[in-house]
């Protein structure tokens, strides 16, 4: 049907993911007018909290991509995402704290301020090369990708899936968090990294660099909705669906089920990882709370709002969600938890498919009075 | 007026525990009963006693000290409180002779109690009182004294503890009585105990035989006196308690083996009694319940509600707590179930999230209505204080009391489920539930009693737990990782796995928790269930046969 080399161009030809790129591209473009063309006090300017705002935004969203990528295609219910999203923030956390250099409270040349503290001599040797930004860079990609590697080579070799899968990854999650909480792992412990000064030569607190984290989270995003979209739409996606679906079966067929699960998950591993560098920058601080299996299961629960398998969904669930934390712990702070709470159940009770869903039942309702049905198949990937 | 100090105790208890009319009632069959053999004999003693008393109130310091001799070995209970008064100098006399003891000789007036009785005069002013004199020698004389006269006492826990207090404490002046005491003592233990002390003496004094008498002592004056003893001058004595000390250093070695695994089982008991109501309803049921750390807080949490209700009496709220947690777990559980659960039958991970939202919202209810805070639950009296097995190890109460109580609830749970028709039930409908509902079983009231049951064993949980930690919003959050980590290393759907995984699980990191830290100890322990799943991925017992095959 189609060459080898096209499996990345395909995702373009489809109607969903030109649509949500266009969408994206809209919004990227209409915040950053909004932003700088605006004066200022105009009602329609976006002022630079709110940029920065959505720059988190969007990161949760390449998360939440990154969580629909194996839960909605693979069916492994991760509930340590948090985990590489974080493990990607430390990264970008480190490379930001070797950029303050003697700038720091205690204007040591190389240690950090939390280091001095400790009155440790010199850096750890996991530190190093982090003063240089394409290392870093790398490690943002490498780090979350090498310890998904190892954790799903065990577990998937040895067939752990479903629910089990699910609660061991959660007690990764958790002791990746009671490590990183220790001082002596020397990220920090307990306040994590923090007073980031400038990243690439740019100053983090100024409008512009905001700004500018705020269109790369969106490009981030829109790059790894496309390989995500690549992917579940190659000969590869066919077959995780298949062992999401019937795992015995595909691996009966002759699949080699565990090298499928392995490769996505590692690639969605990198990707939560990439979020988390992202993020990093835009909210100031990295810190082990990031690890907590509370985080991870929120994200689960972005995906499922949004609606599972879709891609797109997960986007939308991730920003609702946090939109809606935003509002609420602003107003009251006491009822988040219970809206929260309240959400995931009414969200696995009443609406399984998500939002997604509903917009889909929509959609295909108006085709089908349009033209008798011939789109129906696209949008129940 | 004899009688009054033998009534009052009894009026103290009567009136704290019942009514009025109850405890006149009491009281007056209590006079009744006592009046005529217990006035007759107090008169005596108090006669006797007066007499004593009267002794030392002589001018010449030989008397004194004889009268002093003839207290000690009196073995009138008041004996120590007299001497301990005379060497405090608040063992005086009234102008009317009556015999006082000054209970705090600061300020201008003093409030005194009366030395017979005990019962509280009020205050007198320092001018009616007449202080019954010492001089340096009798202090030296007093002080000894005081320290084996409750040796002569009838009660065994006074010379117990007196025995112990002796311990390094014996001088020349005590070790000639010493030996005599030791001759007279009828109780191996307390025997035990002054020969060591005196024993302790005596190595002081350089006597290599004293040795012999201390080897095996576990407790931490002897170890004392041994080193001592070691490091001196002396090559021979220096050895022999060198030899000795190695022995105990054996002993302790053991003991604090001893202590670990105890302390080990005791985190165990608190895992197996958390997991084991989601053994039930993750291992039985397949359902993946994430507020089951919440019920185990709603079992706190009635315990904390009915210390509240019941105040002055903990035990009592404790014991009524078991049922009632157990009760208002067992009720939420299958609201729970019949709210959401039943919806999303065949939907493991749905349940989760589900659940999970579930236990945010009681979480964040028990803030909202109770408070953000800990609350205190007391530990009645009973479960408190330890249980000294030898001088290095005691077990903790309260921690005994839990681990009891855990194997109490497996051993119900086992024979609910292998002995009783519900039992059968579930696990006909965890076999093959349509087979089980042709034979005419109840499916879904199978469902709501094993989730209500599973739900209430968390609630047990909950009320053990409030004697061991705070009780917090947060308490189920700590323990659910933990949970789930247990039931899948004994293997889902098996009790005997969930009793031998929680166990092992507590004496693993009670063992690694001394080289390598409390929070390192959970990480190393997390990292290997990780691992030992990769390995066997049905746990430690994996269910055989068509159970399996879920």
């Amino acid at each position: 049907m189609h060459s080898s080399t096209s499996w990345l161009t395909r995702p373009f030809h489809e109607r969903s993911t030109r649509l949500f790129l266009g969408v994206l591209l809209a919004a990227l473009v209409l915040v950053t007018v909004l932003h700088v063309a605006v004066p200022q006090g105009h009602p329609l300017h976006v002022n630079a909290y709110t940029v920065n705002l959505f720059g988190k935004y969007l990161s949760y969203a390449l998360l939440a991509v990154a969580v629909d990528l194996v839960w909605g295609y693979l069916g492994i219910l991760s509930l340590g995402h948090g985990a590489f999203f974080a493990l990607g923030g430390y990264a970008m956390g480190m490379y930001l704290m070797r950029q303050i250099g003697d700038r720091g409270v205690y204007g040591h040349p190389e240690l950090p301020d939390f280091m001095v503290f400790l009155d440790w001599q010199s850096l750890p040797w996991y530190w190093a090369g982090f003063d240089m930004a394409w290392f870093a860079f790398l490690m943002v990609l490498l780090a979350p990708g090498a310890l998904a590697l190892v954790f799903g080579f065990l577990a998937f070799r040895s067939r752990v899936t479903g629910v089990y899968l699910s609660i061991i990854t959660q007690a990764l999650t958790f002791a990746l968090m009671l490590a990183f909480f220790r001082n002596e792992m020397g990220f920090g412990g307990n306040n994590g990294l923090t007073d980031f000064r400038e990243i690439l030569g740019f100053n983090l607190r100024s409008d512009a660099t905001r700004l500018g984290l705020f269109i790369a989270s969106g490009v981030a995003l829109a790059l790894g909705y496309v390989l995500c979209r690549a992917i579940v739409g190659s000969k590869l996606g066919r077959v995780c669906v298949a062992t999401r679906d019937a795992e015995a079966r595909t691996r009966f067929l002759g699949y080699r089920v565990e090298r499928v699960q392995l490769f996505v998950f590692v690639v969605s591993a990198m990707l939560a990882g990439l979020a988390g560098a992202l993020y990093v920058p835009q909210v100031g601080i990295i810190n082990p709370s990031e690890f907590s299996p509370l985080f991870s299961i929120e994200i689960v629960l972005w995906v499922a709002l949004g609606g599972r398998a879709t891609l797109y969904g997960a986007v939308i669930g991730a920003i609702l969600v946090n939109y809606a934390k935003t509002v609420f712990t602003g107003v009251m702070p006491d009822a988040w938890l219970f809206a929260l709470g309240g959400l995931f159940v009414l969200v696995t009770v009443l609406l399984p498919k998500g939002v997604a869903g509903l917009l889909a039942y929509r959609v295909q309702g108006r085709r089908r009075r349009h033209d008798e049905g011939t789109a129906g198949k696209e949008v129940s990937a | 007026m004899s009688n009054v100090p033998r009534s009052r105790p009894v009026e103290a208890r009567g009136g704290a525990a019942s009514g009025p009319i109850h405890h006149a009632l009491l009281l007056l069959l209590l006079c009744l009963l006592m009046l005529p053999v217990g006035a007759q004999a107090q008169g005596e003693r108090d006669a006797e006693a007066i007499a004593l008393l009267e002794a030392l109130d002589v001018r010449a310091y030989a008397d004194k000290a004889r009268a002093i001799e003839a207290i000690v070995g009196s073995d009138d209970p008041r004996a120590l409180d007299w001497l301990q008064a005379l060497l405090d100098g608040r063992l005086q006399r009234t102008e009317a002779g009556r015999f006082v003891v000054v209970l705090d000789n600061r300020g201008r007036d003093w409030p005194v109690a009366d030395a017979l009785s005990g019962e509280a005069l009020g205050e007198m002013s320092r001018r009616e009182l007449d202080r019954i004199g010492i001089n340096n020698a009798l202090r030296n004389q007093l002080r000894s004294a005081i320290a084996v006269v409750d040796l002569y006492s009838p009660d065994l826990d006074l010379r117990r503890a007196s025995a112990e207090r002796l311990l390094g404490e014996v001088d020349a002046d005590l070790a000639v009585p010493l030996a005599t005491v030791i001759e007279a003592e009828t109780d191996s233990g307390v025997r035990q105990r002054l020969v060591q002390a005196l024993a302790i003496y005596r190595l002081e004094q350089g006597e290599v035989a004293a040795v012999a008498d201390l080897e095996g002592s576990l407790h931490p004056r002897v170890r004392v006196a041994l080193n001592g003893a070691a490091n001196g001058d002396d090559p021979v004595l220096a050895d022999a308690a060198r030899h000795a000390l190695n022995g105990i250093e054996q002993m302790l070695k053991l003991n604090r083996a001893a202590e670990t695994l105890y302390f080990g089982l005791s985190l165990g008991s608190v895992l197996v009694l958390a997991a084991i109501g989601l053994a039930i309803t993750f291992g039985v049921m397949g359902v993946i319940n994430m507020a089951h750390g919440e019920l185990i807080m709603l079992g706190a949490y009635t315990t904390w509600a009915m210390q509240q209700l019941l105040p002055g009496q903990p035990g009592l709220a404790l014991l009524l707590a078991i049922p009632a947690g157990f009760l208002v777990a067992a009720l939420a559980g299958v609201a729970i179930e019949r709210g959401v659960i039943q919806f999303l039958k065949g939907r493991p991970l749905e349940t989760l999230l589900a659940t999970f939202g579930i236990s945010l919202i009681l979480q964040q209810l028990v803030r909202t209505v109770i408070s953000p805070l800990n609350r205190t639950v007391v530990t009645p009296e009973w479960m408190s204080g330890s249980l000294a097995i030898n001088d290095a190890l005691s077990l903790t109460l309260n921690r005994l009391y839990v681990l009891g109580f855990a194997l109490l609830v497996f051993a119900a749970l086992m024979l609910i489920m292998r002995r009783s028709r519900l039992g059968l039930e579930v696990r006909a409908v965890t076999q093959n539930r349509a087979m089980a509902r042709a034979m005419g079983i109840r499916a879904t009231r199978v469902d709501i009693l094993t989730f209500a049951l599973g739900s209430g064993v968390a609630g047990l949980a909950g009320v053990a737990l409030s004697q061991l930690t705070n009780v917090g919003p947060n308490l189920g959050q700590n323990y659910i990782i933990d949970s789930f980590m247990v039931v899948v290393f004994g293997g889902v759907g098996n009790l005997w796995g969930t009793l031998v995984a929680g166990l092992s699980l507590g004496v693993i990191n009670q063992v690694l928790e001394p080289w390598a830290g409390a929070v390192l100890a959970k990480i190393i322990v997390l990292v290997f269930i990780i691992l030992f799943i990769q390995k066997r991925p049905r746990g430690l017992f994996p269910q055989k046969g068509r159970a399996a095959e879920g």
